[in-house]
This record gives C-alpha cells, structure tokens and sequence, in this order.
C-alpha cells in the first residue's frame, strides 16, 4: 500500500474568511503572527499493485478532479516513506 | 412541462421546492440521486440543502452522483436547470456555470430576507419580470461567496449573464447591499446559453404570502410559460 498526504488550500489570489478570523484573534493574544491560512489535510491510500508511474497518474487526477477546486484552490503532495 | 426535482442525501428544500411547484400549479416529480436518467424531463430542479453533508467542498460529492451525468448530458442538449442554493454550488462544482461558492465573508450562517435587483428579466427563468426590479427572497446559506477572477467576471457581466444582485431596500448594488461578500453582489447567474440557472436565495420559500412573501413567484411563472412554448414548438415539428 502507498499513503499520501494531500494538502488543499485556497489559491493565494482567493481571500480566506477562515485564516484571518484566526489571524486576528492570534494578534489579539499578542503572538507574533503575520498571516494565516486555513486549508485542509488528508491522507489517501491506494491499493496494492500500482507502479510508480500510475500511482502518480492516480493521485494527481484525485486531485485534480475531486479533492480541489482547481477555481479556487491548489493542492499539494507528499507520499509516507 | 416535465419538472424534475433531484433529491440528494442531504438535500433539505426539495420537498419545498414540490409545494411551490404546486402552489403554482404544476406537478413535479422527485427524483433520487441513484437514478441514472432524466430522459423525458423539461425542467431539472437540484434543490437546497446539505448533499453529502458539504463534506470535502460544498456540491463537491453530489456533483458525482449518477444522475448527474444525466444531467449534464440533459443540460448540454438544452434542456432547463435550475439550481437553488446547494443547487448552484453543485452545478458551479460539476463546471456548467463558472466560479464558486466560498465561505461567507463574515463567515455566519445567514438566515435572513435578502432584497435582490433583477438583472437579466428574460426567458426562461425570469420573464416574468421586469428588468431593475427589485424583489425580496430569503437567503440561507454558509457558503454564498461568489468567487470568480477578473476575466471570468468580465465575461459575464458583458454577456448580461448575472441574473440577480444582492442590493440594499433601495436597490443600490453596494458594500451595505452585499450580504456574503460576493463578487460584484452577484446572486444568481446563467451559463452562456442561457437554460441552466443557479442562484443562492430560495424562491420556492417565498411564493405565498402566509409563509414569505410572493416574490418568488415570477421564476415559476417564467419557467412554465417557457415550458408551454417549448412544446409548442415540438408540436409544430
């Protein structure tokens, strides 16, 4: 089996409600933050049998196709070692 | 005219969705997401509500159910659809209409009546009203953020694609009128033929005075006199 672990976030040019309500309050408690984003995390694991190649080619549509919004978001990967 | 109603796991407005259409007096059926045809259907209905929880994006899952194939298969023929709330954001996630649907700015929940301009008044889903009308429908949604980049958004507005605006009691399209933070204050919006229609706030909640008000009605009453003419040309042929 091969894990990944896929991370989604909003595409900078996109505002993020979440990351500066998270920001402000952080400021509030005098951290020294400059800025936040809020995204999402997941970790997605393909079955037995699959070559490098196609196991790229799997995860990058899953991506692509369901896991981001390529509108408003970009994603990246890491697989476990 | 042939009215479809797509229940989702999650949706929560179909069943008022299928009171509207009877208190306009039109019959529609309910069909479930697992259905893989809507072959026969004029007018396809993806209602409000939660499909799928929102897990992952809102609309993301639904988007994948099979009768949505169906769907955009029904809506690239030039069949109607009409996407309310959950509706819209499914429809901008399976890419017939542009952009999306974010967070909220304020990031609340917002359950409230919300007065609307009308800016495309044209067949078939609002020609029955008048163009700068300005009408009040309730709007409920945590994510009706309308996100599109600088040439999307140019494209519909010199298109005439944007179909209602969020503006204030006066009709003024500004900061005070926009409840969500939309683009533009845009509300509701056509693809580029112009039969699939997706908006955030709910006319079928409000197309009778007891619970809402009327101002909902003039998207039924378009939708069925396009209908009849739909099939007057059939007719003919």
């Amino acid at each position: 089996m091969s894990k990944a672990f896929v991370q989604v976030t909003l595409k900078r040019s996109i505002l993020d409600p979440q990351g500066s309500a998270v920001e402000k309050a952080l400021r509030q408690m005098d951290y020294p933050v400059e800025a936040v984003r809020v995204g999402k995390y997941m970790e997605v694991t393909l079955r037995d049998g699959l070559d490098r190649a196609e196991r790229e080619a799997a995860l990058e549509e899953i991506c692509r196709r369901v896991l981001s919004n390529p509108v408003i978001e970009e994603y990246t990967f890491s697989w476990e070692e | 005219m042939k009215i479809g109603i797509v229940r989702f796991p999650g949706s929560n407005c179909e069943t008022d969705c299928l009171e509207a259409w009877r208190v306009m007096g039109a019959a529609a059926d309910m069909l479930w997401h697992q259905e893989t045809s809507v072959r026969g259907y004029d007018l396809i209905v993806l209602p409000g509500g939660f499909s799928y929880g929102d897990y992952l994006r809102t609309g993301a899952i639904a988007r994948f159910s099979p009768i949505m194939a169906d769907v955009i298969r029904h809506a690239r023929e030039g069949g109607l659809v009409w996407g309310i709330c959950n509706g819209f954001q499914i429809l901008t996630e399976c890419g017939l209409l542009p952009g999306a649907l974010l967070r909220n700015a304020g990031l609340s929940f917002i359950c409230a009546p919300q007065f609307l301009r009308v800016e495309k008044a044209a067949p078939p889903f609002t020609g029955a009203y008048a163009p700068g009308q300005v009408i009040c429908l309730p709007i409920n949604h945590g994510e009706g953020n309308y996100c599109i980049d600088a040439a999307g958004r140019r494209e519909l507005e010199e298109e005439g694609r944007v179909v209602f605006r969020y503006v204030t009691a006066e009709g003024a399209a500004d900061a005070a009128g926009n409840p969500n933070g939309s683009a533009g204050n845009i509300a509701g919006i056509v693809n580029r033929a112009g039969n699939v229609l997706g908006m955030m706030p709910h006319p079928e909640r409000a197309v009778e005075n007891l619970t809402g008000g009327e101002d909902g009605r003039g998207l039924f009453r378009s939708l069925l006199s396009a209908g009849r003419e739909r099939h007057g040309h059939r007719d003919e042929t």
